[in-house]
């Protein structure tokens, strides 16, 4: 059991520690959230309750930009739901790995987020549950940091977009892209269905739905089975 | 302020079901051999439509923009076999120095 946990926590670690170039990117785009949200009025206990308890940022920006631009309630939900539905089958790829009843499964799975659950990944459907929520610690409390200091202090550090932080998410999403390709054969077959289909649906559909809809590509793996 | 906490108490709740879902939805069991395949390509799947929609994704809209210019560099960096930091650091430098001249 013990040697388990050692196997565990060096696993933890070693998932926090690739994570963290991210990480600090997410900590400067939890910056950028907090000024934004204070911006529209929200006062300093709602964005730093928001990012507490969702945690997400594409959701969050997501319910700013819609509420900001005086849209209403249902929109605003609609929006952030949409974006996050993607954690619906990252979070059934990433479940028969995950550890517990119901009720700890259910709160291990609250780690599945973007890098994480990409970076977890070993191949042939396999997940390290270790490495995953080693990768979404300092994720989370870099998010949660990032939105006290831009509401706290938002005015000094001004707009962060003219840093170019925020290309960091697709750069960073492209290098782990890459190590994928290595696979080769049908992975790059999936990479170019699931760009015709995420490019070709941004102009018709709400955001997040194109993200959803290029999942349709990783049906490619029902075929050559046999292989 | 009160429809700021129903959006925000809302979206938590729903964000936190979603990850849920899956978990409870599965519980331990093997998913079926053949879904082995599809998992494993749902990787590939959502990277690319993650890296071109935060790319080339504003509002619904298509735009080619300092952001471009960085994640393209960034490709060429990782073509030529240039570290992940490197690759990154390069497209954050080339987005920030076009948004500066651009």
């Amino acid at each position: 059991m013990s040697s388990e946990g050692e196997r565990g926590g060096g696993v933890y670690l070693a998932g926090a520690r690739a994570v963290l170039p991210l990480a600090m990117a997410t900590g400067v785009m939890g910056i950028s959230f907090g000024v934004v949200a204070c911006s529209l009025g929200w006062g300093v206990v709602a964005p730093m309750v928001f990012s507490v308890i969702a945690f997400s940022g594409t959701a969050q920006f997501a319910v700013v930009s819609v509420l900001g631009g005086g849209g209403g309630v249902v929109p605003a939900i609609v929006a952030a739901v949409l974006l996050n539905a993607r954690f619906l089958p990252m979070g059934i790829a990433a479940a028969p790995f995950l550890k517990g009843g119901p009720l700890r499964r259910a709160l291990e799975g609250q780690t599945v987020v973007d890098a994480s659950w990409a970076m977890a990944s070993r191949g042939g459907g396999r997940f390290d549950r270790e490495f995953m929520i080693g990768a979404t610690i300092p994720q989370v409390a870099l998010w949660i940091v990032g939105t006290v200091v831009g509401v706290l202090v938002g005015g000094v550090v001004g707009n962060v977009e003219r840093l170019g932080l925020d290309v960091i998410f697709p750069a960073f999403y492209l290098t782990l892209l890459v190590e994928e390709l290595r696979a080769g054969g049908q992975t790059i077959a999936v990479v170019l269905i699931a760009a015709a289909l995420s490019l070709a649906l941004v102009p018709f559909t709400p955001p997040g739905i194109p993200v959803i809809a290029s999942c349709a590509a990783a049906l490619l793996g029902l075929r050559g089975q046999s292989s | 302020m009160t429809a700021l906490w129903i959006t925000i108490v809302v979206v938590a709740l729903a964000s936190a079901a979603i990850r849920a879902f899956g978990p409870i939805l599965v519980g331990g069991r093997e998913l079926p051999p053949s879904m082995g395949a599809v998992i494993a390509l749902l990787v590939p799947a959502l990277l690319t439509a993650l890296v071109l929609t935060q790319t080339f994704g504003e509002d619904g809209r298509l735009v080619l923009d300092e952001k471009a210019i960085g994640v393209a560099v960034a490709a060429v960096a990782l073509s030529l076999r240039a570290p992940v930091l490197v690759a990154v650091t390069l497209a954050v430098a080339t987005t920030a120095l076009a948004r500066a001249f651009g």
